[in-house]
């Protein structure tokens, strides 16, 4: 079996409590390796702690979540995490913040780091030359650069959350081609979204959340017919 | 270890960066120390022998209210914009970002020391009659016992509402050992009444004992929700 078969991600019962909410409500599903997952759903469905726990952000309440057969925490070399926001310092530049986070990984001038970074920002469609201080790029500058940091150490699984908001179309389109690069690579892409029309076609597998459970799987936006009164 | 002291260096330099940019820290702490130096100048009209007994204590309770405001600092850059996440998510180890921070810190409060201590001196006329050289370790002991704890309790109060008063709550009470071995330390010097090695030896300890408490917690304060 080769390891774009399996699952590169399994959640057991995942439950997580904030207080007297339970933003997971028993999550259990398997995920495979090399396959690109569309989480969609409303505000306050649990989506974006969801993805926190599979970065290892959150702590479960209960339930285990397994990434290549090791806990988050144990798998963080594995996992490139974009979040709403940027992740990065306002004050510097995108070369010095990745520079930055080059170290974080242990990506070192012997690995050829100049060259490494140079390359993500290239692919991201920004100039690794930019002097000017990522707090002065524009919000799809910013969003590329977000996701520049994510996908520095080459990592095998991506956890994006909401990569198109407040980036125009033709931003947008380029972060869609470039993340289905990854996928074809044979990376395990998730994204969250609210524009789920750009991923018909080039996601594999669109996944539906409401109130802290998975409630739908499908293969493209059309929801299984009687899935969407699923509590 | 090597990874420790890497990242250790790449976070030192990138705030060291970060607060010559904005220099948010440095100039908080100046102004307030400046305050200080004129206010307690206003407020008091000491004779020289004088001097040499309050000053010890002005000097150092000025540091310690300034040093807050930068302890305050470090830790609010790393969540603008939620970095401290990125950070959270990498396999860099927990405890080369606590030194990285102190040490900053060390160096931000060194400066403002370094500045402000001639004010000191000519406001007060202070003239040293026991050995002057060590006024140098109290001062190195005294600011590292001062920013150890005070990173420490900083990244402790994050994620709390009204963290720019958790902060003083929690690192005043803790710092008095080592307030009181800095004034009395440093009194002692100034009078040539007594030695200051107790003092010395004193916040050498504290400073072991704290700093080896805050490296072995860090790391459950960083990853806690």
């Amino acid at each position: 079996m080769t390891e774009a078969a399996k699952p590169a991600i399994s959640l057991s019962n995942v439950v997580k409590q904030f207080g007297r909410f339970a933003a997971l409500r028993g999550v259990t599903a398997e995920f495979d390796a090399g396959r690109f997952h569309a989480i969609l759903g409303e505000n306050g469905a649990g989506k974006t702690t969801l993805l926190r726990a599979l970065a290892g952000l959150t702590q479960p309440t209960q339930g285990i979540i397994s990434i290549f057969g090791k806990s988050p925490r144990e798998a963080c070399r594995d996992i490139g995490y974009m979040a709403h926001p940027s992740l990065l310092y306002d004050e510097m530049s995108g070369i010095e913040n990745l520079r930055y986070f080059a170290r974080l990984y242990g990506i070192t001038d012997d690995m050829n780091s100049e060259e490494v970074i140079r390359e993500v920002i290239q692919n991201v469609g920004l100039d690794p030359e930019l002097t000017r201080p990522v707090g002065q790029y524009s919000q799809g500058m910013r969003q590329r650069m977000s996701l520049a940091r994510a996908i520095l150490h080459d990592p095998k699984v991506l956890l994006l959350d909401e990569p198109f908001s407040n980036v125009d179309a033709h931003s947008a389109q380029a972060i869609v081609a470039l993340l289905r690069g990854m996928r074809d690579a044979g990376k395990t892409v998730f994204v969250i979204t609210h524009q789920a029309p750009l991923l018909e076609g080039v996601a594999d597998e669109f996944v539906w959340m409401q109130a802290g459970q998975i409630v739908d799987r499908t293969v493209s936006l059309a929801r299984t017919a009687g899935a969407e009164d699923v509590q | 270890m090597n990874s420790l002291w890497s990242v250790t260096l790449a976070t030192l330099v990138k705030d060291i960066r970060l607060e010559w940019r904005s220099k948010d820290a440095l100039n908080s702490m100046l102004f307030f120390s400046l305050l200080v130096v004129v206010i307690f100048s206003f407020s008091f009209d000491p004779l020289a022998e004088e001097s040499r007994h309050i000053v010890g204590g002005l000097v150092w309770v000025g540091f310690l209210f300034a040093s807050v405001t930068a302890l305050n600092q470090t830790w609010a850059r790393e969540l603008r914009n939620q970095v401290l996440d990125a950070y959270r998510v990498s396999p860099a180890p927990a405890n080369a970002l606590f030194l990285a921070k102190a040490l900053g810190n060390f160096i931000f409060v060194s400066v403002l020391e370094a500045v402000m201590t001639p004010l000191f001196v000519i406001f007060y006329n202070v003239r040293v009659l026991g050995p002057a050289w060590q006024l140098l370790p109290v001062a190195i002991l005294g600011t590292w016992a001062l920013v150890v704890n005070g990173t420490f309790f900083a990244a402790m109060s994050l994620r709390t509402r009204s963290r720019e008063i958790m902060l003083p709550l929690l690192l005043f009470p803790i710092s008095i050992p080592a307030v009181i071995a800095m004034v009395a330390g440093t009194t002692s010097i100034l009078t040539g009444e007594e030695s200051a090695h107790f003092y010395l030896v004193l916040l050498l300890t504290y400073d072991v004992v704290f700093t080896t408490a805050c490296l072995a917690l860090f790391g459950m304060i960083l990853h806690a929700e």
